[in-house]
């Protein structure tokens, strides 16, 4: 049971209060981007390139100008004389907002059309006349990587060959001793393919800016609307748009998982459409655009290796990575962290010494490596650790869950160095690991598990026991642009005692409306109900780097704490003044201070912030308001035990997941039934990679399931009934020690999934299933292994 | 130009449309009703679900001149006061997260519980397997009409607090 230091009417932390967004959501009043509807509101609709690597020889716009409503067609050209054609990625590349000559992959754009209804636009799009010259695509990252592979980036100078960057961790001479002396050794090649956040709703925009005033508003999808604020104002001040002219507004967001951080091409074109015009532009991408363009996340191939002991001991990992990006890396990492922080892969395990290089390669695939939903990279990092420790488990014949327990950290050896030099906070794996074997029922199933096989039955279980990295992060090494990664909250409490607290992240689901406020309440005693919470306004909102890798809770919660705390200081002084006693004499309890020994000499909270606005003591600021820009001293690494049982059809080879049971350790819960209802989310959205999606691409570089017919989101009927739990292992530096939850599930499902139908074709001699593990590839396995 | 005449939420209109236009658009454009959300352009999503003279439908894979004379109902006319037990449902157990998916699922459910009142998690599951949701792993969808279910059947509500270990 999670306890709860306030009351019920208070809803402070660890009460399952029900949501104070919901109202508005499920009485279709929620309002999101393509609800807004301004005064001669324009639509834009893009020509994409059919091509993945062409020349543009031609662009004829005569027809779609000559049809009646449509105002403009613009293409590279006209971007370029306002040195528009190109912008920065995050993380400090470029990429194209309109080709002038060259287009790069399939579904580029390539022109848009403005016109003044959505049908016209779209018609428009049709009648655009563009002439390519087809060249051959180079769509796999190994070939980009070899010395007489075509030059893709012939924009940047001097450019020889298709590398971007090389990057590596930790002490290679040591790490490689290890593994030439060690009894055990094992290797895998892994690939994390190219998937979609596939968000239900798509990005888009309205565009609106005001030729009288000079003044942008911009309405659009995004998760990190300050930041954009401040991009807009980088790339677009020198035609008169600087940062105080500048007003974005994220409203509500159709679900974002870090596809709604980067900068679109889309999103600028509607910024210039609407300069050029001076009306409100508005662009919304259809879904297959959406799947096609943008959004796009891992692709990351992995070479994994372990080394260790016969009786199980490990000491040692190696992990080499080729990183696909695409034409451009438009990835949404911290600018020091180039893989992100894949250097979490040393796992929940205690072993001195570990190497990881990586090497990222342009291709002619979009531009990819959103971080979805995951701290940058911990996906591929979780993957390649709990796989590998399953695949060295089986080398030497070892039960997966006790090599596991023989391996962890001990809670306490925390606070944890690892071999690539984080400090760990917190946990206790162990704990974890025996909570889900218990829920779950191992032995159990283990015995019917030897049962099934006997009879030549299949049946598999799978563990995970993974550590995250979440909440960046702390200023001295994390920056985006080289804006640091805090975050913010402003409280103001109105003189009746009801506040409104602004904040610099932005919900895109994930409830903050009503946990922001229960921190709030839990350090205040205001009611939570009392509390309204905003996001997603840069004219209102403090400054933050918004909403992704699950930074919310660990910086933008700790935020609301520590300014709530400041309040309680003045509520204090004020208290003290009103009961005529010294502040050493009042005791807090939440709601009120009262008179040490006398209980009933009480000052409440609401009667403070009244006496702030119209009794506050002489010398005081009045006033009840408080703002906390928070930068965490350290990241949070919350964990997780996750146990899978799959049943597969030996004539189909269809895998199913009977059961999946998730026990999540955050540290302190704010409110258990959002945390709950994000585990379920997330654990969905890492049954996808594993069974069903993958963007898949031709040789020629044309996509083959670039929609919502054949990329296959999971429904209701392919997800099961998820089994969730809890340990607290509270993180010791946050200030109410949360740990944030949003991204373990998708990231810890994966490997659980994989490692189960490994096992549950271990006896064929099978060590390894690439992902998504789909019924044919099962189906072919079998066969070729004679177990039809 | 055609013109027709349609019932949307009991209020009637009549309106020139474009023989091409689609009914979620209209109901979206025309009658500023943007509840009713648009997910993909292939019938896959389910954002999109209304009731068609009581039937649950995709309103991007129908043209408005289909709908003349017909009778039509979103989201916004769910329930006449307060909360219709679907909607009440959803937020007791936590049925959404975005929110995006959430009207097109009430819409459905609306008549999977009219043609059975009391289904099993797997008819549930089944029922709702036209519309996605990315959020939330459906786990609390399942639950949310469960209730709504007992709600409208008079019988004693499932407890809605997370069954979280
Ligand atoms: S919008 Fe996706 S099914 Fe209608
Ligand atoms: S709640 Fe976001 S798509 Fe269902």
């Amino acid at each position: 049971m999670i306890q709860c230091k306030t009351s019920k009417e208070i809803g402070g932390m660890g009460h399952s209060m029900r949501r104070k967004e919901d109202a508005r959501f499920i009485q279709g009043k929620g309002q999101y981007v393509d609800d807004i509807k301004l005064p001669e509101m324009l639509y834009m609709d893009i020509v994409r390139s059919p091509f993945a690597y062409a020349k543009i020889t031609n662009i004829n716009i005569e027809k779609a100008m000559a049809l009646p409503g449509v105002l403009a067609v613009i293409t590279g050209k006209d971007l370029e004389q306002y040195n528009l054609h190109w912008m920065p990625t995050l993380m400090s590349d470029t990429q194209m907002v309109l080709p002038v000559d060259t287009v790069m992959y399939q579904s580029q754009e390539v022109a848009a059309v403005i016109a003044t209804e959505r049908y016209i636009a779209a018609d428009a799009v049709e009648l655009v006349e563009v002439e390519y010259e087809p060249m051959q695509p180079v769509m796999d990252p190994y070939k980009a990587m070899e010395a007489d592979a075509p030059v893709l980036r012939i924009d940047k100078e001097g450019k020889t060959d298709n590398h971007i960057w090389h990057w590596e961790a930790g002490d290679k001479e040591a790490t490689d001793r290890i593994f030439d002396d060690a009894e055990v050794k094992v290797k895998e090649q892994m690939h994390i393919p190219r998937i979609h956040v596939a968000s239900i709703e798509t990005c888009g925009c309205v565009a609106n800016y005001d030729k009288v005033n000079n003044h942008l508003t911009m309405y659009m999808t995004t998760q990190a609307p300050h930041a954009i604020r401040t991009v807009i104002a980088l790339v677009a001040g020198h035609v008169g748009l600087t940062e105080e002219k500048v007003r974005v507004i994220s409203p509500d967001i159709g679900g974002g998982f870090g596809g709604k951080v980067p900068v679109y091409p889309g999103y600028v074109i509607a910024i210039a459409a609407s300069f050029l015009i001076g009306k409100p532009v508005k662009w919304i991408e259809d879904r297959s655009e959406n799947l096609q363009a943008d959004s796009f996340a891992r692709d990351y191939h992995i070479t994994a290796e372990m080394a260790g002991t016969k009786d199980g001991k490990i000491l040692a990992t190696r992990f080499k990575l080729l990183c696909d990006h695409g034409y451009t890396d438009a990835a949404a990492n911290p600018s020091k962290f180039p893989t992100g922080l894949f250097s979490i892969c040393t796992g929940s395990y205690d072993y001195g010494h570990s190497y990881a290089e990586a090497d990222a390669v342009y291709t002619n695939k979009p531009p990819g490596g959103v971080a979805y939903r995951c701290s940058f990279r911990v996906t591929e990092a979780v993957h390649a650790i709990e796989r590998i420790t399953d695949c060295y488990a089986q080398e030497i014949n070892k039960d997966p869950a006790q090599l596991r327990f023989d391996n962890f950290i001990n809670k306490d050896q925390f606070p944890y160095k690892s071999a690539l030099g984080w400090e760990y906070d917190s946990g206790d794996y162990h704990q974890g690991l025996q909570k889900a074997m218990e829920v779950v029922g191992y032995d159990d199933l283990r015995k019917e598990q030897a049962e099934k096989r006997a009879r030549g039955e299949l049946m598999g279980i799978g563990i995970s026991t993974f550590t995250e990295i979440v909440g960046a992060g702390p200023s001295r090494e994390f920056d985006i642009l080289g804006i640091k990664m805090f975050d913010s909250a402003e409280i103001r409490v109105h003189p009746t005692g009801k506040a409104i607290a602004r904040f610099g992240t932005k919900s895109q689901g994930q409830g903050h409306e009503t946990t922001y406020a229960q921190i709030v309440a839990e350090e205040l005693g205001i009611p939570a109900e009392h509390i309204q919470v905003e996001e997603g306004d840069t004219d209102t909102a403090p400054y933050g780097l918004g909403t992704y890798a699950s930074r919310s809770t660990p910086t933008a919660g700790a935020a609301a704490a520590i300014a709530s705390r400041k309040l309680r200081e003045k509520a204090k002084k004020i208290a003290a003044y009103l009961l005529e006693v010294s502040e050493e004499d009042l005791e807090w309890e939440p709601g009120k201070f009262f008179v040490k020994g006398a209980p009933d000499k009480a000052k409440t909270i609401q009667e403070i912030v009244f006496a702030a606005y119209t009794n506050h003591p002489q010398g005081m600021e009045a006033g009840f308001e408080a703002t906390h820009y928070y930068d965490p001293p350290n990241l949070t690494f919350p964990s997780g035990a996750y146990i899978c049982v799959v049943d597969i059809d030996k004539e189909t080879g269809e895998v199913k997941v009977r059961r999946f049971v998730a026990i999540d350790d955050c540290g302190h819960i704010i409110n258990p039934m959002i945390v709950q209802g994000q585990v379920h989310g997330g654990l969905t959205q890492g049954l996808a990679p594993a069974l069903y999606e993958e963007l898949i691409y031709d040789e020629e570089g044309n996509i083959l399931n670039g929609t919502f017919m054949d990329y296959l989101v999971p429904t209701a009927v392919e997800s099961p009934s998820w089994e969730t739990g809890h340990t607290v292992t509270p993180s010791p530096h946050h200030p109410i020690g949360a740990k944030g939850v949003g991204e373990s599930p998708t990231v810890g499902a994966p490997p659980a999934i994989v490692n189960a139908v490994v096992d549950a074709l271990s006896h064929l001699g099978v060590t390894h299933m690439e992902i998504p593990i789909t019924a044919p590839k099962v189906w072919k396995i079998l066969k070729e292994k004679g177990a039809l | 130009m055609k013109e027709i005449t349609v019932t949307v939420n009991g209020v009637e209109h009549t309106l020139e449309v474009d023989p091409r236009l689609l009914l979620v658009h209209l109901i979206r454009e025309n009658l500023s009703l943007t509840g009713t959300h648009i997910g993909c352009d292939t019938s896959n999503c389910g954002a999109c679900t209304i009731l068609l003279d009581g039937k649950s439908i995709k309103s991007c894979t129908v043209f408005a001149v289909q709908v003349n004379g017909k009778n039509i109902a979103t989201v916004e006319g769910l329930a006449a006061d307060g909360l219709h037990p679907l909607q009440e449902g959803f937020k007791e157990t936590h049925g959404l997260h975005c929110g995006f998916c959430t009207p097109g699922m009430l819409m459905r459910a609306v008549e999977l519980l009219e043609k059975n009142p009391n289904p099993t998690e797997e008819e549930i599951r089944w029922g709702i397997s036209g519309n996605l949701c990315r959020c939330t792993g459906y786990n609390n969808i399942v639950r949310a009409i469960q209730y709504a279910a007992a709600k409208m059947r008079g019988d004693e509500l499932p407890v809605t607090d997370p069954e979280f270990v």
